[in-house]
């Protein structure tokens, strides 16, 4: 390889996000090649609305994935604390709020209880705890013979309320978010222990950490940001029912991938995230506007996400 | 071919390998500048270098596990670039390395026919180790280390190489089987075939190597002949112009110290470790010297809080311990060194965040990290040490002298009272070595206290004040470090009665 490649290849590698940010630009120029004038500031919006809930869905898969583990009952977890959330509305927008974040913070200690203290593979344990809370979300659901739960007003103006008529309500708590968390992993304690407990657990005892607490923490802020990404998307589709969230479980984790956080842990960040969770929205937005039957486009969603994900190793060539 | 300094009359003798001008970099960091190799058939040829020297990328080079940016590689006669290990292994080239490569879940018959080794020869290669009834059904999981390692070698010899290269397989063996791979190598070089030997102890290369090729910073900076008093050329070539100065950081053995009592330990016992009794003093470097597996490594393990003792009491600051966690033990200010590295350090993580990481160790420390005061101990740290290398970096792309630094450097950064240092110089080289044992004298002088194994028996007076031996779970000798030259450890390690209370004692046992 000539020395201008090797000098590429390199400049790629520490600025994965570049090529990231350069692939979301040429998804959005394809768009537009298809129908020109598709491009524009509603469009943009859109764009932010709906890939907010993925955002901060992934926000937790993307803490998870650092520090060596995985959450696969983010979507079962985001669903229940929405339609808890809804079927406490009738009780106050408190009251539902705190309910619905409560289902969340719950779960992901459990998660972390059976991760950091039984030793459960993770890939299991969240597996099986997505199946215990559909499950008991759906005996909720019969036990509670209410109407259709509404959501309250609030909770619909964040997932779908703009501002100055362009700027959603969402991207405003998904910046908050955002900042909080590249800021919290970069600069504090908690943040170093993530990548330390993902790249050697043992290294990280031996340094005297107690892993256990930060497993528990973590797949609790994981479970408190399902919950969160629930009731923002509850809000988009003003509506809450029990699949409501089931189609980003994959989605949290391709847009955690492609963003070049590591699966196996140690390191990645959420700033690459944010741009896999926008890059899979847009992705979806032009296989709308092909026009072609929900099979196919779910056949052609998945393909690209395994081409997207091989190509990051490749090009990276990360070990 | 390239001109090497100090080259023999008959240097145009028929060469078996020659490797010239050699280089390779990896990103920003250039692991190899100009290499020059040149072995001839029946030579059991050295290749020495310090740490972070670029004698392991030459190796892989040669091997096809890396390919080079630049050089030429002749094997046999003719110009060669493998581009695997399969196909350098083909040619008749093969590599054991340090660390046992069976696969540990299959039986080692298994592990011989997934790389098609041929099983007679196997077998006459372990008769020839010393490893006659050995059974071809054992799971290498449940092997020791040094029999991993010959099995290594009696697989690479069964595919009969015309090059053999051993990159430190004496470094995890005891002496006499260390004897056995130097009888099988010198039946090679017999046989007209040749064996590279790299090796951190230089008294293996000057019983064993008939040239030795020295690198230093990826450059060959010589080609010396050990057996005629080259050791000292070795040295001095190996560490270029810092020769001087570590020659003069290896004084005299220091006297006992009497400081105030840092740890006691009583009567404890765990595993293989039989009931040990033994004080350790501020102030003072105390040794431990042991064969492999008589209990150190439980001793250590127990002081660190990594294991929980069976029995017996640590006594630190007057107060019996119990730790439940190396975090205990860390609050109670004794800290572990590992020999091996890759258990203590974060390798995808850089330098900083390595050092720093006792500094973000409890709960209270979860929250916001002040950049300022981290920048200033790590940095600290670092340059205590001579880490040579930007704090940004990642650990994995250092040598494995800077990354064991980087083990030392974070509790300095973090802070400690006793430091319990278990081998911490396996397999670095010389230089970074004596820079380390230094370290630990004057941290000891500075009013710590260091416990200190090392597996190599000479180092026990460059560095302690006292020394306790262990043999066989107990404590079976304590001696001042001026009385504690090779061979009175060697007799103690080994369990016999020092030679004052024996006088007859036999030359040579």
């Amino acid at each position: 390889m000539s020395t201008r490649a090797v000098a590429t290849v390199r400049l790629v590698q520490q600025h994965s996000i570049v090529v990231l940010i350069a692939l979301l630009v040429a998804l959005a120029g394809l768009i537009e090649a298809i129908r020109p004038g598709a491009v524009n500031a509603n469009w943009v919006s859109n764009i932010l609305e709906f890939a907010a809930p993925l955002g901060i869905l992934a926000a937790g898969q993307t803490l998870v994935v650092i520090m060596g583990g995985i959450d696969l009952s983010v979507a079962n977890v985001a669903t229940a604390a929405a339609y808890i959330m809804a079927s406490q509305a009738p009780f106050g927008v408190t009251r539902s709020i705190v309910a619905g974040l409560f289902v969340g913070v719950l779960v992901g200690l459990i998660n972390g209880v059976g991760v950091a203290v039984f030793k459960v593979q993770p890939l299991i344990m969240t597996l099986a705890m997505g199946l215990v809370v559909t499950g008991s979300l759906n005996v909720y659901s019969q036990a509670s013979v209410r109407t259709v739960p509404g959501v309250p007003a609030v909770i619909h103006t964040l997932g779908s309320g703009t501002v100055l008529g362009y700027v959603p309500v969402s991207l405003f708590l998904w910046a908050l978010l955002a900042a909080v968390l590249i800021v919290g992993l970069r600069g504090t304690g908690f943040g170093r222990l993530l990548y330390a407990l993902g790249d050697n657990l043992e290294a990280t005892r031996l340094a005297g950490v107690r892993g256990w607490q930060v497993l528990l923490t973590n797949y609790a802020a994981c479970g408190l940001l399902s919950a969160v990404a629930g009731l923002v998307l509850a809000g988009t589709v003003n509506a809450a029912d029990l699949s409501l969230a089931t189609v980003l479980l994959l989605p949290s984790v391709a847009a955690v991938v492609i963003g070049g956080t590591s699966i196996f842990g140690g390191s990645g960040s959420y700033s690459g995230t944010i741009v896999g969770a926008l890059i899979l929205t847009v992705l979806n937005s032009v296989l709308t506007l092909l026009d072609v039957p929900d099979a196919v486009k779910q056949v052609l969603y998945g393909a690209i996400i395994v081409v997207l994900a091989a190509a990051y190793t490749r090009v990276l060539g990360r070990e | 071919m390239a001109a090497v300094p100090n080259e023999i009359p008959d240097a145009n003798a028929r060469a078996l390998l020659v490797a010239s001008g050699l280089a390779k970099h990896f990103g920003p960091v250039v692991a190899l500048r100009s290499a020059d190799l040149r072995v001839r058939p029946g030579e059991i040829h050295a290749l020495m270098g310090a740490n972070g020297a670029g004698k392991s990328t030459l190796v892989k080079i040669l091997t096809g596990a890396l390919t080079a940016d630049a050089g030429t590689i002749t094997f046999g006669g003719r110009t060669r670039t493998f581009r695997s290990t399969s196909e350098a292994r083909k040619a008749g080239l093969i590599c054991v390395y340090q660390d046992p490569s069976l696969l540990p879940d299959l039986t080692v018959l298994q592990n011989l026919k997934l790389t098609a080794t041929p099983i007679s020869n196997f077998r006459r290669y372990l008769v020839e180790l010393g490893m006659a009834r050995f059974d071809l059904q054992s799971m290498p999981r449940e092997l020791a280390r040094p029999t991993l390692s010959l099995l290594d070698l009696a697989r690479a010899l069964a595919i009969e190489p015309q090059l053999l290269l051993l990159d430190e397989i004496t470094a995890s063996l005891p002496a006499d089987l260390t004897v056995r791979v130097f009888n099988v190598a010198r039946q090679l070089r017999a046989e007209g075939r040749s064996v590279i030997f790299i090796s951190h102890r230089l008294a293996e290369v000057s019983a064993l190597c008939d040239r030795a090729t020295v690198l230093r910073d990826g450059k060959t900076v010589g080609v010396v002949e050990p057996a005629q008093g080259g050791e000292e050329r070795i040295v001095k070539l190996m560490l270029g112009p810092v020769a001087d100065e570590v020659a003069a950081e290896a004084a005299s053995p220091s006297a006992p110290a009497t400081g105030a009592v840092a740890v006691e330990v009583r009567d404890l016992k765990a595993g293989t470790l039989d009931g040990v009794t033994f004080t350790l003093r501020f102030g003072e470097v105390l040794g431990v010297a042991a064969l492999e597996g008589q209990g150190q490594e439980e001793l250590f393990n127990c002081l660190a809080g990594v294991r929980r003792p069976e029995s017996g009491q640590i006594v630190v600051g007057g107060n019996p311990r119990s730790f439940h966690h190396p975090g205990d033990a860390i609050r109670a200010g004794m800290v572990l060194i590992p020999a091996d590295r890759v258990q203590a350090l974060l390798r995808q993580r850089s330098v900083r965040e390595n050092v720093a990481l006792p500094l973000v160790n409890r709960i209270s420390r979860w929250g916001p990290i002040n950049p300022r005061r981290e920048k200033r101990r790590v940095e600290t740290a670092v340059k205590r040490l001579q880490i040579d290398t930007r704090v940004t970096s990642e650990v994995r792309r250092l040598s494995g002298g800077n990354q064991q630094k980087v083990g030392i450097a974070r509790w300095l950064a973090g802070g400690f009272k006793t430091l319990l240092c278990f081998d911490p110089t396996r397999g670095i080289d010389i230089g970074t070595k004596r820079q380390i044992y230094g370290l630990v004298k004057e941290l000891a002088a500075n009013g710590s206290a260091v416990l200190l194994f090392t597996s190599e028996l000479p180092e026990i007076q460059l560095a302690c004040n006292r020394v306790i031996v262990l043999f066989g779970g107990k404590l079976v000798d304590e001696m001042p470090a001026s009385e504690a030259d090779e061979k009175a450890l060697l007799r103690a390690a080994h369990g016999l009665p020092s030679e004052a209370e024996e006088p007859q004692s036999q030359e040579g046992a």
